[in-house]
């Protein structure tokens, strides 16, 4: 599953350009917050391409959650173009184009592990038995297969995070969006989740839009990272990761790696340089 | 777990419990002698002792208070010499009163619950209507409820209706509040969530504000249930019903006889402890099929 491969040309405005997953073009985003005017983008320019593993990184208040957001349609951009799937986002999201894992698992109390995971699919009026067969399978994909009928209290954090990835998974989209779905985790616990959301990247081919504080995170999953910096949001640096497509947590030793960590970390610090 | 905890606290909280009962038994007989003497020494022959006064402070027929055990014997004679269908049965007048709270009751649930989801999803009504949902309980219930017995009797509308209203304007209050509060308590994310789904309104509002919001539902449920209660005996007052708990009250002040005041009194309350107990039953199965938590 190389990215290349998957690059379909289509016509249009007379341009031919590469079929995008999430294409942004000087994609800029205020809000008004109480009369105060705040920039949360500005000028962001992106293309991500299907099959893709990108990271966006950066300080806090720099805007990658925003935009993360604003490709689900949770946030509208204030001026710019973007698109999802040659779409506006809200088309997209009509569609059902992407599944989105929050910081926090955002689990329904109420509801058991297993019904938890059929909530999507209790939304989009699939047949009973094929809710029940998709909970087992996505579940059983992060571990908890085990764990159906718990109630999310009864789980640890790092477990219900893992129920909200089974539950964005299990409607099979194809653009996959997370929001530092491990930032409040401790660092076993995320090195494990880290590996196992690796391997479902490499088995389902899916497109993945990462949002992460964390360098060693970002280089370790990424195929490209996307360096923003903060007041206004904006993109400091793409960086392609050129580390093989196949990775274990070895790999973090390597000095290929802490390369590429270097390159991301001198970026962060060019974007921080002028406050 | 929960209910493991929930127990032991009740096995410790037994025999206070008893303690307390049996102290305000004993601080009731000593002031039924004192408030029931000067009726009593008027029956006594000279040079009676105490023990003759506290006897016959305890077996007055119309006492000032009467003593706890003379209540036990009428709620008893009241509850099981006559046929309950009878209206010298208790039960009969629990029976009359209980419907029309019951009536109330479930009229204050579907106006609080339309209420409520117009408030939560309408921001003009938010706006507009909660002030006057306030207002409304700032109107004395005794003001209130002669006004729509007399209303609606004149408009042909007489038993059981009125009640229920007067019960369900009272009931409506806090059933309107809690749900307010229930359905706007899913957090941002669920409700993100639900957008990502693109989720109609009738699947956000069944799927998680409607789940979100039982946990709210039951405590408001309780006060409510105690005020439909009160709604229901306040408007057989007015109009000097024949039948119901607060005629039983009514008539027993006008012919002084306390000992019967007091027996509907209990039976009130046992009514109101009733239906607390049953709303416990139902948060009991609605919290046992989430794994035991609302």
């Amino acid at each position: 599953m190389t990215e290349v491969a998957l690059l379909q040309p289509v016509m249009r405005d007379d341009l031919v350009i590469p079929e995008a997953v999430v294409s942004a073009r000087d994609v800029s985003l205020v809000f008004d917050a109480g009369g105060q005017r705040v920039t949360a983008l500005s000028g962001v320019d992106l293309t991500i391409a299907a099959g893709a593993f990108v990271s966006l990184i950066g300080p806090s208040g720099c805007g990658k959650t925003t935009f993360l957001r604003a490709i689900a349609d949770l946030e509208r951009p204030s001026s710019g173009q973007l698109l999802v799937n040659g779409m506006t986002p809200a088309e997209a999201r009509r569609r059902r184009a992407y599944g989105y894992v929050f910081q926090a698992p955002a689990l329904y109390p109420w509801r058991n592990v297993a019904r938890n995971v059929m909530l999507p699919l209790e939304i989009m009026g699939l047949p009973r038995a094929e809710r029940r067969a998709r909970a087992a399978r996505y579940l059983g994909l992060v571990g908890l297969g085990d764990f159906a009928r718990k109630f999310p209290w009864q789980l640890s954090g790092g477990m219900q995070q893992r129920v909200s990835i089974a539950r964005a998974l299990a409607f099979e989209p194809k653009l996959l969006l997370m929001d530092e779905p491990f930032g409040a985790l401790d660092e076993i616990t995320r090195d494990g989740l880290n590996l196992h959301l690796h391997e479902l990247w490499r088995r389902t081919g899916m497109t993945v839009v990462f949002v992460t504080h964390s360098i060693p995170e970002a280089v370790f999953l990424s195929t490209r990272i996307v360096v923003m910096s903060a007041r206004p949001g904006r993109v400091v640096e793409i960086i392609e990761n050129d580390l093989p497509a196949t990775r274990d947590l070895d790999l973090r030793e390597t000095s290929a790696f802490l390369a590429v960590a270097h390159r991301v970390r001198e970026a962060l610090r060019a974007g921080h340089s002028y406050d | 777990m929960r209910g493991g905890r929930t127990s032991l606290a009740r096995e410790g909280a037994t025999l206070p419990l008893i303690a307390v009962i049996l102290a305000l038994i004993a601080v009731w007989y000593v002031g039924a002698v004192a408030l029931n003497a000067p009726q009593a020494r008027e029956q006594l022959a000279e040079g009676a002792g105490f023990r003759d006064l506290a006897a016959a402070t305890w077996s007055m027929t119309r006492p000032v208070l009467p003593a706890p055990h003379q209540i036990a014997v009428e709620l008893a004679r009241s509850l099981f010499t006559h046929p309950i269908t009878s209206p010298r049965s208790l039960v009969y007048h629990a029976w009359v009163t209980v419907s029309a709270a019951l009536a109330g009751l479930g009229f204050a649930l579907a106006l609080g619950l339309l209420l409520a989801i117009g408030i939560v999803h309408v921001r003009l009504l938010d706006r507009s209507l909660m002030p006057w949902v306030i207002a409304s309980q700032t109107v004395p219930v005794l003001a209130i409820a002669p006004m729509v017995v007399v209303v609606l009797g004149n408009l042909g509308i007489t038993g059981l209706l009125p009640k229920a209203a007067i019960a369900g304007y009272l009931a409506f209050f806090p059933i309107t509040v809690g749900m307010v509060k229930g359905l706007r308590a899913p957090d941002p994310l669920q409700l993100d969530l639900m957008r990502t789904y693109d989720a109609r309104a009738m699947q956000v509002f069944s799927l998680l504000r409607f789940p979100a919001s039982l946990g709210f539902l039951f405590p408001s449920l309780r006060i409510a249930v105690t005020l439909a209660l009160v709604g229901a005996i306040v408007a057989e007052l007015p109009t000097g019903a024949q039948a119901g708990l607060g005629a039983r009250l009514l008539a027993g002040s006008y012919y002084g006889q306390t000992v019967q005041i007091w027996a509907a009194l209990f039976m009130a309350a046992a009514m109101s402890m009733l239906g607390l107990a049953a709303v416990s039953l139902i948060e009991t199965l609605a919290a046992r099929r989430r794994g035991g938590r609302l």
